[in-house]
């Protein structure tokens, strides 16, 4: 069934987005979206013809309609109308309950490989990766190894923010104070669009990010090349990251001071600061948003 | 003095909301300016504004939705418009205009377009199906109007003094908290829900007790039309839902202006309370919207197959059902916030149960159907719109209900398609479906049918042009309120998306051209009868326009369609009813007390939102003594006599036996 609807909702050129998934969490997310639509349409598509008939032989010019002013009510249909619901809901209860426990966010991804470790915590308006294992950071730009999996916990340093790439799986949210956490895997080295999927102010269209997912010995590499960048990331510095900034260009720190992330959640770094300044009336706008 | 208010709170740098704002009020000034001198003014106050007729009152309630629905409108073109222009590009919005007009899209077509179209119908409909002359509190229904005008206003005024939320139609903290929107956006928000607030939830006191309380001799719960019993159901969600709205905003309001720490980031705050708050006021709200929406669908549908309504009990339980249940499923809105597998499950499979009752309702709707003698009219049309188009919307909302699909879909701009699938094809085909059944009710002459069927038409095409495009960028992963976008998968479905836009336009101006036309060609379509579509409830019973009283005497009821039965027997006997006593009818008498309430209540509002405390004072005491002076009222009746009685009542006789002496010329059947 699920195969048959592929070419339906394909015509809406299914590269790229939730239907073209390129990881096990993704793809199973998928899987239950055509297995949900697929059992309601098999409740749905009926009606939607039955209502079209029925309106239009039961219009007022057709004399072979019979005309029955007096029939209101019938124990069969009664029946009928309230167990196919109850029936198409049990089946998809099910799905529901399965679904939400085997792809639980929290839950991990079994495979061979240990998976990477990384902190995400969304800025004004930027996100911000680090690596614990490995010691780097990078911000708007994310680097895993293909065929492995990848554990984030996720916090906020500013208001809430939802991290999702459409193409691997699940999206969480991101608050200040709290960690969440999230499992995902890409099968394949490539890149996959990411952004932020709760409106979080003047800067949220900004606030893009490009997954590249590589091969292992890329991401060794790349490691490598991180640890050359110019600046690390001790807590000034992150105090200044968290200012106010929009379409921030990725960019890479060599370092990152240990206990930087639980800092944040913790609020022992308190939260970011907002705009600055002022209040009431159209002149105070955020300071980047001019 | 003036508080936080200066010069700069206007934005004379920003060319639309200037001009939209300049050519706002000079329309408003020159309709002001017209009445005045045309010599108006008396009328106006005496019929309209101080008007305690539910009929009235619903008509007004369905004159600020309207003006409401074409303002959101225009936000909903300056949206698809930006977006169609914004890829690879800034597009003509920057991102704290934008910000503003989503969510003063989603604010205004949610609180003060279908609110006041479904609450306006009810007004003007629920009375009469019951056999009632007004509701339980006459002058509380004009102030909860009036109220319900100031919030309209309040967030309207925010377009030139000062600006509009930027944080969405649901204020999220810690976003909404003053470290991050500093400016009066928000409280103008707060300020505008916070009063209209107080409307809506005196409305819904008012109507449950009406309905519980008010009806015709004879009439037991199970005589009700379906539209009273979902109205009954939308009443009692509001009593329920509203006062949540309220404290969770108040909550927000005192973080805001005395800092307390409900939902702040610091001080043990947290934002979580809020959003659950919220939803478990704003899902109830959703069925407050729609299910006296069903209950119109039921009465159109139901007439224009010429048979009663089928499976009647079961669709009271499936209405019951829902009310119910509409409280346990609010978590559904939040399923990517960290909860549990199974927290999520049962909230996951409590939502599907919801649609279990509604699929009843679908189902019950095609077997009043089958076997009838189906008239095409343009109710009929936006009735069968919304069969095949909520179909639709319900089956993308049960997918999202599925926590791991809305993992992938949540906040999408499919979760955005789906939503507007319901309340456009739900809610608003029904305010349209009911405008154009029972205008003849109200105004004594029936819509141009060719220009309502054109709207419709337009809008069935205008919205799947919109929204399928929509479904389809939300399964490629495009979120919502972007401002803009550098993905090129999603552009040429934006760009078709805008192209709707246009469509819809197109059918906004057959709607005024169906105003403008019937208006001219009153005489043409006018309706003597009081009954223009062979109707079955008790509305159809009386003239129309109704008289003040609406029923001369109160109708006796036997069944569950009352005026159906009473034509039947009419053609039975071959005759009518012996005419009746006549006796004098008490009536409430109009008041100001609403519109003088709801003056004082803006001057308060728009004191507290920019801090002039003085004002708020002022506007507080006036308030206050308005309540004050209505509670000392001497006399709030007046008594029409009962020949005036009589004389009223023999014409709607005269009519009345005119037309049963044509049906039993013609037919056994009412015609």
């Amino acid at each position: 069934m699920a195969s048959a609807l592929m070419p339906l909702l394909c015509l809406a050129g299914c590269s790229g987005g939730v239907l073209e998934p390129q990881g096990p969490i993704g793809a199973a997310n998928t899987k239950i979206i055509y297995n949900a639509l697929a059992i309601m349409l098999v409740v749905v598509l009926p009606t939607i013809v039955a209502t079209l008939a029925f309106a239009w032989w039961f219009r007022r010019g057709n004399p072979r309609a019979q005309y029955r002013p007096d029939w209101v009510y019938s124990g069969r249909i009664e029946l009928l109308v309230w167990a196919i619901p109850l029936l198409v809901i049990t089946f998809l209860g099910g799905v529901i309950w399965i679904g939400s426990h085997k792809l639980d966010p929290y839950k991990a991804i079994l495979s061979q490989s240990k998976p990477t470790e990384v902190q995400v915590v969304s800025l004004d308006w930027k996100w911000l990766f680090i690596y614990p294992d490995q010691g780097i950071a990078s911000v708007n730009e994310l680097v895993v190894p293909a065929g492995m999996p990848v554990h984030f916990s996720l916090t906020s340093a500013t208001v809430m923010n939802s991290f999702f790439v459409p193409q691997l799986g699940s999206m969480i949210a991101t608050m200040n104070g709290m960690v969440t956490q999230l499992n995902l895997q890409a099968d394949h080295p490539g890149d996959y669009y990411g952004q932020s999927a709760q409106f979080s102010g003047d800067g949220f269209s900004g606030m893009h990010f490009t997954v590249h997912a590589v091969p292992e010995d890329k991401f060794a590499q790349w490691l490598e090349r991180a640890r050359n960048a110019p600046s690390a990331l001790d807590r000034n510095g992150y105090i200044a990251l968290s200012q106010e900034s929009q379409n921030v260009r990725p960019f890479t720190y060599r370092a990152v001071e240990p206990g930087l992330f639980a800092a944040i959640a913790t609020q022992q770094i308190p939260p970011g600061p907002g705009p600055s300044g002022g209040s009431g009336g159209v002149s105070v706008r955020p300071s980047g948003a001019k | 003095m003036l508080g936080k208010l200066t010069w700069n709170a206007i934005p004379w740098d920003q060319p639309i909301p200037l001009v939209a704002g300049a050519a706002v009020f000079s329309i408003a000034i020159a309709v002001v300016a017209w009445v005045v001198l045309k010599g108006h003014l008396p009328y106006l106050w005496r019929e309209w504004i101080t008007s305690v007729d539910h009929k009235r009152i619903g008509i007004m309630y369905m004159m600020l939705g309207l003006v409401m629905l074409v303002r959101g409108f225009v936000d909903a073109i300056m949206m698809r418009s930006q977006q169609a222009l914004a890829f690879h590009a800034p597009g003509y919005l920057p991102p704290e205009h934008y910000n503003q007009i989503f969510s003063a899209h989603g604010t205004i077509m949610i609180f003060f377009a279908a609110m006041p179209l479904m609450i306006g119908l009810m007004n003007f409909a629920v009375p009469l199906q019951l056999g009632a002359r007004d509701v339980a509190f006459p002058t509380l229904n004009s102030t909860s109007f009036w109220l319900t005008a100031t919030g309209a206003l309040l967030v309207n005024l925010s377009l030139v003094i000062g600006e509009f939320a930027r944080t969405g139609w649901l204020p999220y903290p810690p976003l909404s908290e003053t470290t991050y929107t500093p400016g009066v956006g928000v409280d103008y928000y707060l300020w505008a829900l916070l009063i209209s607030g107080v409307g809506t939830l005196m409305t819904g006191i008012n109507f449950v007790t009406t309905i519980l309380k008010i009806r015709a001799p004879g009439m037991s719960y199970l005589r009700m039309s379906m539209f009273c019993w979902t109205a009954l159901a939308a009443n009692l969600l509001i009593v329920a839902a509203f006062p949540i709205l309220t404290a969770t905003l108040g909550m927000l309001t005192l973080d805001r202006y005395l800092g307390f720490h409900f939902f702040t980031n610091e001080a043990g705050g947290n934002m979580m309370m809020f959003i659950n708050l919220i939803w478990a006021w704003g899902h109830p709200e959703v069925y407050i919207l729609v299910l006296p929406a069903f209950g119109v669908f039921s009465e159109v549908i139901s007439t224009f197959s010429r048979r009663p309504l089928f499976n009647y009990r079961s669709m009271v339980m499936a209405t019951m059902a829902i009310c119910l249940i509409s409280f346990v499923v609010w978590l559904h809105h939040f399923f990517t916030m960290g909860a549990g597998a199974d927290v999520n499950a049962m909230f996951g499979i409590t939502t599907t149960i919801i649609a279990v009752a509604t699929g009843v309702k679908i189902f019950n709707w095609l077997f009043t159907m089958y076997g009838g003698r189906i008239h095409f009219a343009t109710p009929m049309l936006w009735s069968l719109g919304f069969l095949v188009t909520f179909v639709i919307g319900g089956m993308t909302g049960v997918l999202l209900a599925v926590p791991p699909a809305d993992f992938q879909l949540h906040n999408s701009l499919f979760l955005v398609a789906h939503f507007h699938n319901v309340i456009i094809g739900g809610v608003l085909f029904a305010a349209f479906a009911g405008a154009t059944y029972w205008f003849p009710k109200a105004f004594g002459f029936r819509l141009h049918e060719g220009w309502g069927k054109a709207a419709f038409w337009l809008t069935l095409a205008g919205f799947y042009v919109v929204f399928m495009p929509l479904y389809v960028t939300g399964l490629l992963g495009m979120t919502r309120r972007l401002q803009h976008y550098d993905v090129a998968l999603w552009y040429p479905w934006l760009l078709a998306a805008s192209l709707g836009i246009v469509i819809m336009a197109g059918d906004a101006a057959c709607q005024v051209m169906q105003i403008v036309v019937s208006i001219r060609r009153r005489d043409a379509l006018r309706d003597e009868t009081g009954d223009p579509w062979n109707g079955r409830s008790l509305e159809w019973a009386t003239l129309s326009p109704p008289p003040a009283f609406n029923f001369a005497v109160l109708p006796k009821v036997h069944g569950g369609e009352p005026y159906w039965e009473m034509k039947r027997r009419a053609i039975e006997t071959q005759q009518l009813p012996a005419e009746p006593e006549y006796e004098p009818i008490a009536m409430p008498r109009n008041s100001p007390t609403g519109f003088i309430t709801a003056f004082f209540a803006t001057i308060t509002g728009f004191g507290l939102i920019w801090q002039i405390w003085w004002l708020v004072g002022i506007g507080l005491f006036f308030a206050y003594a308005t309540f004050v002076w209505f509670a000392w009222r001497d006399v709030d009746e007046y008594v029409i006599p009962a020949h005036e009685v009589a004389r009223i009542d023999r014409e709607r006789r005269r009519v009345h036996d005119e037309r049963l002496q044509q049906d039993l010329r013609h037919h056994q059947e009412p015609a």
